[in-house]
């Protein structure tokens, strides 16, 4: 495991949640955890957001100074400098959507491909309208890379289409994974679903998402 | 793979727009409706379409004039304050009778307001907005799936009767994201002879202009649109109702407010309560037909809106206040709660039941 954990992809993809849902796990294995909030494109559906859940689990929230104020101000916190630079601390870092957001993270790059102890991982929905095909989610992929000056270093299915999504749902997109993976030779390391869809789905790397903020 | 996406409504008004046969959009980001303007940036070029960010919601709005005098499809995006900006545009779009689609992701006010969802322009979107006697076709969705499905209504409305169209959505509709099955490509093929597209020398030129010096000609003008304007009225309002068989209390809501009273009303009735929810999709023109119909059965209204309370006024107007109509609301970007709601029912019922 790598100490610093990057998700990036296409706008609304699930990275958030995914980040939160992950961050959690990793709190069970390793002692000091931080999660990083480096959205500054979207005002809304933060990392924030779940605040409590994350303090009650112990790990530490890094967000912007004003995350969910209704304040539209992007910016950084230092202390995000302080993530990449010590390097005695695990890190969830959570980037905003597309090649926009990736923008922000080229100022750490240099750090973190020094240290070079870490995972990007590309969070695909090939449900979401813009990612449909493997060909569609490589572009952005390539976008990502060229915004933020760092490699990807593997591919996360986090296909669904909310609260309706069936196992069949998520099994008609592992071909498309697997053209991704093969035109980005990078491996598909794991298929994110919620406890219900696990249930009925045969796959390897299976990571349950339980962490499921509900608005309605 | 299954022909259903996962959208934000801001996303689905978009393509749907594309697969309407727009292709040029005229905008300025703002929040909420940014992701709008974001994916026409992204889809436009694709598909040898036109994404241009003007300088200005003004600017925005002309383009979209002009685009609209070629009989184009041709559409605009923003929220409240710069809605606020395109009234003029609006205007004269609406004085040259051409067709457009302007989008309105509304969030509070007044002023610069805040970012969080609101329903506040219900006002500056039914009763005309900018200056002079004219009307938008106004849709209201109250789904991501309606968004998708009502833009493209829009776009048949307003090339079937030569006048601009809006859809009215509100910062909770726009960001929140749903399965969607996306609209089939248009076939809409509407003569548009009006349409100024070169003459080559085979016709007499076309004049898009919204200027009658004569105060005669301006009267006939606007005597002739209105006499438009009832046809629409008698012949395109769209409401849905909700458990109004044997209801004696009438819920009227639009939009997200829709959504959250119909939670409201299903309370009720376990409660034993007989409410029923009156749903306005076209909110100009205002479905006052079925309002007038329960208002010979039921025994009173409550408006659910999130305003200081600006629907009410067609409520008690298409009812002719023959029942009391109260209002339940949260204003600023705040949403009502199905509890407060169903409070409201609660109050109104008082000891009748």
């Amino acid at each position: 495991m790598k100490r610093l954990s990057l998700f990036a992809g296409h706008y609304g993809s699930g990275k958030t949640n995914i980040a939160i849902n992950y961050a959690l796990d990793l709190k069970k294995s390793v002692n000091e955890v931080y999660i990083a909030d480096m959205d500054i494109v979207n005002p809304y559906f933060r990392t924030k957001d779940s605040e409590k859940e994350l303090n009650e689990a112990g790990v530490k929230l890094i967000s912007l100074k004003y995350a969910n104020t209704n304040v539209d101000l992007p910016s950084l916190p230092q202390e995000i400098y302080g993530l990449v630079q010590r390097r005695d601390c695990h890190a969830v870092m959570d980037i905003g959507g597309d090649d926009r957001g990736a923008y922000a993270l080229g100022r750490y790059a240099p750090y973190i491909l020094e240290e070079n102890n870490y995972d990007m991982f590309f969070v695909a929905n090939f449900f979401r309208p813009l990612t449909r095909t493997a060909e569609e989610a490589y572009e952005v992929m390539r976008e990502i890379e060229n915004a933020c000056g760092i490699p990807f270093t593997g591919i996360i299915n986090n296909s669904n289409v909310g609260r309706e999504t069936t196992a069949e749902d998520v099994e008609s997109t592992f071909g498309i994974a697997d053209d991704l993976s093969r035109l980005s030779s990078l491996p598909v390391v794991m298929t994110t679903v919620t406890e219900e869809v696990a249930s009925g789905l045969e796959c390897e790397n299976k990571f349950i998402l339980n962490l499921q903020n509900k608005i309605f | 793979m299954s022909e259903k996406v996962l959208m934000k409504g801001n996303e689905a008004i978009a393509e749907a727009a594309i697969r309407a046969g727009c292709r040029h959009y005229f905008g300025y980001p703002i929040t909420p409706q940014t992701e709008l303007a974001a994916y026409m940036a992204k889809r436009m070029p694709k598909i040898g379409g036109v994404f241009l960010q003007a300088e200005s919601e003004v600017a925005a709005i002309n383009m979209v004039y002009g685009v609209a005098g070629t009989g184009l499809r041709v559409m605009t995006s923003s929220s409240s304050p710069g809605v606020s900006l395109k009234q003029e545009g609006i205007s004269y779009i609406a004085g040259a009778d051409l067709p457009a689609l302007i989008v309105n992701v509304q969030r509070g006010g007044p002023g610069l307001g805040g970012i969080q969802p609101s329903q506040s322009d219900y006002f500056q979107a039914t009763k005309g907005g900018g200056h002079g006697d004219y009307h938008l076709i106004v849709l209201a969705p109250s789904s991501v799936q309606e968004m998708a499905d009502m833009t493209v209504l829009a776009f048949d409305l307003a090339d079937k009767y030569r006048m601009p169209a809006m859809l009215l959505a509100d910062g909770t509709m726009g960001q929140m994201m749903e399965p969607v099955v996306l609209p089939e490509p248009s076939t809409s093929t509407v003569e548009k002879p009006w349409a100024i597209t070169g003459t080559k020398m085979q016709r007499e030129h076309n004049c898009i202009n919204s200027l009658y010096l004569q105060s005669g000609d301006l009267e006939r003008t606007n005597f002739e649109r209105f006499e438009k304007y009832k046809v629409i009225e008698e012949n395109e309002a769209l409401y849905e109702e909700f458990m109004m068989d044997d209801a004696e209390y009438c819920v009227v809501a639009f939009g997200i407010a829709a959504r959250v009273s119909k939670n409201a009303v299903v309370a009720a009735r376990e409660k034993g309560l007989k409410v029923g929810m009156i749903r306005p999709i076209t909110l100009w023109p205002f479905p006052k037909k079925p309002l007038a119909a329960a208002a010979d059965k039921v025994k009173g209204f409550v408006s659910v809106e999130l305003s200081m309370g600006q629907m009410i006024e067609d409520v008690k107007l298409a009812t002719e206040c023959k029942k009391p109509v109260v209002l339940c609301n949260r204003a600023g970007g705040m949403i009502p709660s199905p509890e407060e709601v169903l409070a409201s029912i609660e109050k109104m019922a008082g000891g009748n039941n």
